[in-house]
């Protein structure tokens, strides 16, 4: 979403996002939290967006041309080295500031993760019905002096406003043009990379000022905080869009973006490039438990590579008044007004999810992409739909009856019945993610491929 | 032996558009629920029939509601048929009702789809549904070029297109932006379906060439007004409805042969049957016209009759 740069001692941007190996966080556990009652099966798993380590993860609250932005950032290098630039349309006063809590984006996050549930076969002696398990697995959460305003003005910089926000100082800027901006930032110790001024220079031609932030270390030490806290912004503007260009600049790979948005109306999706739902609600192979995080990266990479990474994926969408199952429970009153939704007549301390409560009127949209500069040329423009369906990343694991179902002519139909959904879970998988279906097969420890039975077998199977 | 009669491109039209549905929701997974798309083309061709009766129309014009109804399944998403069912009234009846000089203003599907996302709770247009694959784009052009082409009227299509390259090109030249900035905006088919199914409706475009060209332009003007100064979604279509009023100024301004469904293209010298004689919505009394009308008589034998509803 944004650019992040670096101001001195001179350190590569790059060299210190690039991490050799994915930090993906896999902790299982609330095995005995209290299991969460579901039509559709029983919430087993989730894999958020820590998954991802180099993953922007933006927050918009919008009603109206009301907005509140909220950006959060995975950055874990020395804060002095920290700073970004956002193109924003208004200006920001300092009360439209605020530097927020990760702990609550956490919480959306985990909330609107795809999720993994699972379903029991009965005995097929007993009965063919199924029943649902109580089993419940939680994976672990998926980030100036007065002689610099005279140098300012000679390169027909303006800084309009200059403030520090809890840890950091901030200035928005605008410019008459984007030569005198790039020298002043670079002056400033601002490295800035190749080709970024022509997209600063189409921002000011665009009306657009740019809200810049670094780490005030004394303010950090005072505060005893030691990661950097998302920051958030309230304006109004009819622009609703998110500005991705200056991220795809000299970018050494695919940006990873997840957009939490929460209206009051409905569903977001992108008018300009195509919204597609990641492919939901299937059975899947029960080796998945092991490593749902790895299954979830698998299908998203393979997904957005089938859609030559044009396209913005749904992953989430629903009444934050409930959700089924719940992956995490739904954010209270006040995790949302912190998060910027401002229309919560009563924000209600703390209070927890009840299904009979009322619902919040707030709709939450979990969009999430993987684009480089060519497959996302232009800035991510959005717009409010009236569709208040729910859609979820529901991934399903069957359990086969685990006893003796051989003693009988059903339960012998029905582990052939099981065989056959294996293999078709097996290619599901393979289709999904992409990954090799004898790889899968064999960690599925299935046989060779078992040959379809005559149709008339199971005509009189009972005589 | 009785002369061939021009083939009505309605036809072709409803064929093209059944196609794109298809293609979008086997291919693009459009949300088409299909109690909604069965709703929208029922109440559409039943809106046509009891309007065409009441009004004491003489031929019931099932095609022009299929286009009508088809074009919304495309673009229209409603949370439930109940929505869908009123932006199909109010699509057919536009053309019933909002009329001016004996043609109807706003192109119908165009008009329920404004009155829709402004006045309907549950209705929504999704203009990223098509995506910008170039392999489907060239489709969307090789259908709509065929189209248009038989509906004569491929000069609204072009100049419109080249109006809104140059809205989108200037922008990208102004603002110093690559180029594949405006190419990605024109690789879109919502784009292509507007200016080869939509704004090229030969009902709702002026009538001389000239005309055509300066409404094409006002429309691309107005849409980049929309989008890129009051950042709206969905300026296409608003534009397309704020410059409708627009036509009848302009066929007074410059005036020009008004366009019948399945008529031969306008003759340079006249031909045994008029060329309104042939068109498939005429009355009887002009059917039955036995003698060699002159251009001019059958222009103004057109103004007194009473013009049908079609798209």
């Amino acid at each position: 979403m944004f650019r992040s740069l670096q101001s001195t001692p001179p350190l590569s941007f790059f060299n210190r996002l690039r991490p050799a190996v994915a930090c993906v966080l896999f902790c299982l556990a609330g095995l005995s939290a209290t299991p969460a009652s579901a039509f559709c099966g029983f919430y087993v798993a989730k894999a958020d967006s820590d998954l991802y380590n180099r993953a922007s993860k933006v927050v918009i609250v919008r009603d109206g041309d009301r907005t509140v932005l909220t950006m959060s950032n995975d950055y874990e290098g020395d804060p002095e080295e920290f700073a970004m630039v956002i193109p924003v349309p208004t200006l920001i006063g300092r009360d439209q500031i605020h530097v927020g809590d990760r702990a609550v984006i956490d919480h959306l996050d985990a909330y609107t993760a795809p999720r993994l549930v699972e379903y029991h076969d009965d005995d097929p002696c007993q009965s063919r019905r199924r029943y649902f398990a109580d089993t419940v697995m939680e994976m672990g959460a998926a980030p100036q002096s007065a002689a610099r305003q005279l140098r300012a003005e000679s390169l027909g910089v303006s800084i309009e406003a200059s403030y520090t926000v809890g840890e950091y100082d901030i200035v928005l800027l605008s410019a008459q043009e984007s030569q005198g901006l790039e020298t002043w930032l670079r002056e400033e110790g601002y490295r800035l990379p190749d080709g970024a001024a022509p997209v600063l220079g189409s921002y000011l031609k665009q009306g657009m000022r740019f809200f810049v932030a670094k780490v005030n270390l004394d303010a950090q030490a005072r505060l005893g905080y030691t990661d950097l806290r998302p920051l958030q912004i309230a304006f109004e503007s009819p622009k609703f869009m998110l500005p991705v260009r200056l991220g795809t600049v000299n970018a050494d790979g695919p940006q990873e973006l997840f957009v939490w948005i929460l209206t009051r109306t409905g569903r977001v999706e992108a008018s300009n490039y195509r919204t597609v739902r990641l492919p939901s609600n299937v059975e899947i192979p029960e080796i998945v438990e092991k490593d749902f995080g790895a299954f979830y990266r698998q299908l998203f990479a393979h997904q957005a590579e089938k859609e030559k990474r044009r396209a913005v994926f749904l992953e989430y969408a629903w009444d934050m008044a409930w959700c089924d199952p719940c992956a995490a429970d739904p954010l209270t009153p006040d995790e949302l007004r912190r998060l910027g939704v401002f229309w919560l007549d009563e924000p209600g301390p703390g209070r927890r999810f009840v299904p009979q409560q009322p619902a919040q009127d707030v709709f939450v949209t979990r969009l999430h992409m993987s684009y480089t500069a060519s497959s996302f040329p232009e800035d991510l423009v959005f717009q409010e739909t009236k569709d208040r369906s729910n859609f979820q990343g529901r991934y399903i694991l069957r359990r086969p009856f685990s006893g003796d179902a051989g003693r009988c002519s059903e339960g012998r139909q029905y582990l052939e019945e099981v065989a056959e959904r294996q293999e078709q879970e097996a290619q599901r998988l393979a289709n999904l993610t992409g990954r090799p279906l004898k790889e899968i097969r064999r960690e599925m420890a299935l046989g060779e491929k078992p040959e379809p039975k005559p149709w008339w077998q199971r005509l009189w199977r009972d005589s | 032996m009785e002369e061939q009669k021009p083939r009505d491109p309605r036809r072709w039209q409803i064929l093209a558009l059944a196609s794109l549905l298809t293609y979008g929701v086997t291919v693009l997974d459009f949300d088409v629920v299909p109690a909604v798309a069965l709703t929208l083309v029922g109440v559409a061709v039943l809106t046509q029939w009891l309007a065409s009766r009441a009004v004491g129309l003489p031929r019931f014009e099932v095609k022009s509601a299929l286009i009508s109804s088809l074009s919304l399944c495309l673009l229209l998403r409603a949370a439930s048929p109940r929505e869908a069912a009123v932006v199909a009234v109010i699509t057919i009846l536009s053309k019933f009702t909002v009329r001016a000089r004996g043609k109807h203003v706003f192109n119908p599907t165009n008009f329920g789809l404004v009155v829709g996302l402004l006045c309907i709770d549950g209705v929504w247009v999704s203009p990223g549904q098509w995506g910008s694959a170039a392999v489907a784009g060239f489709f969307f052009l090789c259908l709509g070029v065929f189209v248009v082409h038989r509906s004569r009227r491929t000069d609204v299509t072009w100049a419109f297109l080249a109006a809104w390259g140059g809205v989108l090109f200037g922008r990208a030249l102004w603002l110093g932006d690559p180029l594949t900035i405006p190419w990605h905006q024109l690789q879109n088919g919502a784009l292509l379906l507007f200016a080869f199914f939509m704004i090229s409706d030969p009902k709702t475009t002026p009538n001389s060439r000239a005309g055509r060209i300066a409404w094409a332009v006002l429309v691309a003007t107005v849409a980049g007004y929309w989008q890129f100064a009051l950042f709206k979604p969905n300026g296409l279509l608003f534009a397309l409805v704020l410059s409708a009023p627009a036509v009848p100024l302009l066929d007074r301004l410059v005036p020009g042969e008004r366009y019948d469904w399945g008529a031969a293209p306008t003759p340079s010298v006249p031909t045994p049957k008029g060329p309104l004689s042939s068109a498939p919505i005429s009355t009887p009394a002009a059917a039955a016209q036995p003698t060699p009308v002159p251009l001019a008589l059958s222009r103004s034998r057109s103004r007194r009759r009473r013009e049908l509803p079609s798209t």
